[in-house]
């Protein structure tokens, strides 16, 4: 039966290379792979290269940020020093010994100097060529001390000046000394020396702005701190970094703490000084803001490659979608040539069938008649009603064939477009002649109701009697044996008929109604339909000027309403 | 009456033609135009039954001969090939002519001659 019913399916005519689809999902992949490729590989290659360019540039930025500062702040302290170094200078040359080994005068100036040159000077002493301190002015009582053997008076006498590094000396308190040695023109000397507190220069380094969690500090050349430092501990506490290496400049270089974490570090040392300069500061919290343009840009990259595949995902499935339609079309007419062609093939040789048929049936059909005639007219057997019965067995038979060769040239008679008058109740009659036998073997019934008001059309047979056939053959495939075919045809209006074609079959589901007339649509695609039966049947009403509707309900049946004018334009 | 068969299957047109005679009417056959042509030569006839598709001359042409010779034959066609609509419009050409489809039903053929007869007399 199910054979029969896909015999019946006008839809299985069509080849299966026929059905061969283009997979445009693929294609859709492609396009967009390549489109996004092409246009995001660049636009993440320039990010890439201006993120590291930028990067670079900030860091630059910071380093020599850092080495200016090291810079100006070199400057204020050789400054501070060399000041105080002259001014000392000064009174030596200014005073002779005698009067600067007097206690007044030497509090004098130490007040003078106190009042002149800020804080910084603690106190003054004389020390003579024997390293005793011979005169003192000052809050410590060291007068008479010895000093021979300390460095500062060794370096002191070799060099004629001379700065110290912080120490705490007899008096316990971090203070470094600026010493200046006069020689007489007897070949005797002696020293002025100038105990000054660290806390000018702390409160010179503590007023740098100098951001990133920054530090500025000063070491002597072995690493031990001379002022306090944020990070690194108190005075005279050892740096737990390297001491850099030695240089005339400003230098600036990238190193990492015990913690691990990166610094920048810049240093510069202090000329006739035991004093390094020295700036660090946290990489990290420079970069801070580096951070935030990196956010910016990495914002930038993913909002352009979201908007570039947004584009590209919707212009290319719009295209693809654009492309499946039309080639859905060219397919639809391909298939409607093809089954124009096929539709005309099988007319031409059932039409040559036909004839080639009819000739000996018509000799049959006369040598029968005239056994019987001679049956008749010559008495001979006329009695004999077997064999009278046998005759009209023939000719009966005879009659049966040519009814049929007769229908198939009634059918097959025209392909070409054209118009004539058309009683559509006989046509559908003769449409449905060729139903009649399958209608038998599965005990479907027919009935074709043709109102009497029903007016003959102008109208295009082939195309009238192909669209039957499909409408009736869907019907057959929807109903089961038992089943019936109600058609009705009547005057809709002065314009045009109706006719319906009602089946007690197993309907169609709503979410499918609308879809039925489109190409490739279709539910019976596994048992061999290619979709195009109703879209055949659509586009031929349209081509007659006529309408096509649909009613149906899931088990209960299907209607479908055709509408056509009495003369098609 | 007389009538002429013609038609270029033999064994069908001579059967025909025996038919006919049963029914007390006085028929001659051929089985190609150029007979045909030669029989009305000596005879003549009230009709001719003359199948559309021959080979050389058609039963259309054949038609427009036998006329020129005798303009009060009337004629019945047949053919097996067509159906009744090609022919009509082929009728609307040619005038009202008889047609009839093959295989021919006797009675039908007889009745057809009776009236194309009767038509004549009637003229």
């Amino acid at each position: 039966m199910n054979q029969n019913r896909q015999a019946l399916n006008e839809k299985s005519a069509f080849p299966t290379s026929q059905k061969q689809r283009v997979n445009y999902r693929r294609i859709w992949k492609l396009v967009v792979f390549l489109t996004a490729g092409v246009s995001l590989l660049p636009l993440i290659f320039i990010t890439v290269i201006d993120y590291q360019v930028t990067q670079h540039a900030i860091e630059s930025e910071f380093l020599s940020r850092t080495t200016r500062t090291v810079s100006n702040t070199r400057r204020v302290i050789s400054f501070f020093l060399e000041e105080r170094k002259s001014a000392l200078n000064f009174i030596v040359h200014d005073n002779d010994l005698k009067t600067l080994e007097t206690p007044m005068r030497l509090a004098n100036i130490l007040e003078n100097l106190q009042n002149s040159f800020g804080g910084g000077f603690t106190d003054l002493g004389i020390v003579d060529s024997s390293g005793y301190q011979t005169n003192y002015v000052g809050p410590y009582p060291l007068k008479g001390k010895k000093y021979s053997n300390q460095d500062w008076y060794k370096h002191v006498v070799k060099q004629g000046t001379y700065i110290s590094d912080v120490f705490l000396g007899y008096r316990r308190a971090p203070h470094f000394v600026i010493a200046v040695k006069k020689t007489m023109q007897d070949g005797s000397f002696f020293i002025l020396r100038a105990a000054i507190s660290i806390t000018p220069f702390e409160a010179l380094l503590s007023n740098l702005e100098l951001g990133g969690l920054g530090d500025a500090f000063m070491i002597n050349h072995e690493g031990t701190l001379q002022t306090i430092s944020r990070n690194y501990g108190n005075v005279l506490g050892t740096l737990p970094l390297s001491v850099p290496k030695l240089s005339d400049t400003s230098q600036v270089y990238e190193g990492e703490n015990i913690m691990g974490h990166k610094l920048v570090i810049g240093y510069r040392f202090i000329d006739n000084s035991p004093f390094i300069l020295m700036i660090v500061k946290n990489k990290t919290e420079l970069m801070k803001s580096w951070f935030q343009t990196r956010l910016k840009l990495i914002a930038f990259l993913i909002g352009s490659i979201t908007v570039i595949l947004t584009v590209i995902l919707w212009t290319s499935g719009y295209m693809m979608k654009k492309i499946k339609i039309a080639d859905e079309r060219r397919l639809m007419t391909l298939h409607q040539i093809e089954y124009s062609n096929k539709m005309a093939s099988i007319g031409r040789l059932a039409s040559n069938v036909a004839h080639e048929i009819n000739n000996p049936l018509a000799i049959i059909n006369e040598k029968a008649g005239l056994i019987k005639d001679l049956f008749v007219f010559k008495g001979e057997y006329a009695k004999d009603e077997k064999l009278m019965g046998l005759v009209d067995s023939i000719l009966s038979s005879v009659k049966r064939a040519g009814t049929i060769t007769k229908r198939l040239l009634t059918f097959t008679r025209k392909f070409e477009s054209s118009l004539e008058k058309i009683n559509p109740g006989k046509l559908l009659d003769e449409v449905l002649g060729f139903f009649q036998r399958e209608a038998e073997y599965r005990d479907i019934s027919l009935n074709l109701n043709v109102s009497e008001n029903t007016p003959e059309i102008e109208s295009d047979r082939g195309r009238l009697q192909q669209l039957f056939v499909n409408i009736i053959n869907n019907a057959f495939a929807a109903i089961d044996d038992g089943g019936r075919i109600d058609i009705s045809v009547g005057l809709k209006n002065k314009h045009q008929i109706f006719i319906l074609f009602a089946d007690d079959g197993c309907g169609i589901e709503k979410k499918n109604l609308h879809r039925i007339f489109e190409p490739f649509f279709s539910t019976k695609t596994g048992s061999g339909g290619t979709g195009l039966g109703l879209s055949i049947t659509y586009n031929l009403i349209q081509e007659i000027g006529g309408e096509i509707g649909v009613d149906s309900e899931l088990g209960k049946g299907t209607t479908f309403k055709v509408t056509l004018p009495l003369k098609m334009k | 009456m007389r009538v002429l068969l013609v038609d270029d299957e033999i064994e069908l047109v001579s059967t025909l033609a025996e038919r006919l005679s049963f029914r007390g009417i006085d028929v001659q056959w051929a089985s190609t135009s150029a007979e045909a042509l030669a029989k009305v030569e000596n005879q003549c006839f009230d009709v001719a039954v003359l199948d559309l598709r021959m080979p050389k001359i058609g039963g259309l042409a054949l038609k427009d001969k036998l006329i020129k010779k005798y303009p009060e034959m009337k004629f019945i066609f047949c053919t097996g090939y067509g159906s009744e609509e090609d022919f009509k419009a082929i009728a609307r050409q040619v005038g009202e002519e008889y047609y009839l489809v093959k295989p021919l039903d006797i009675e039908t053929l007889v009745e057809k001659i009776n009236t194309v007869l009767e038509q004549n007399l009637k003229e």
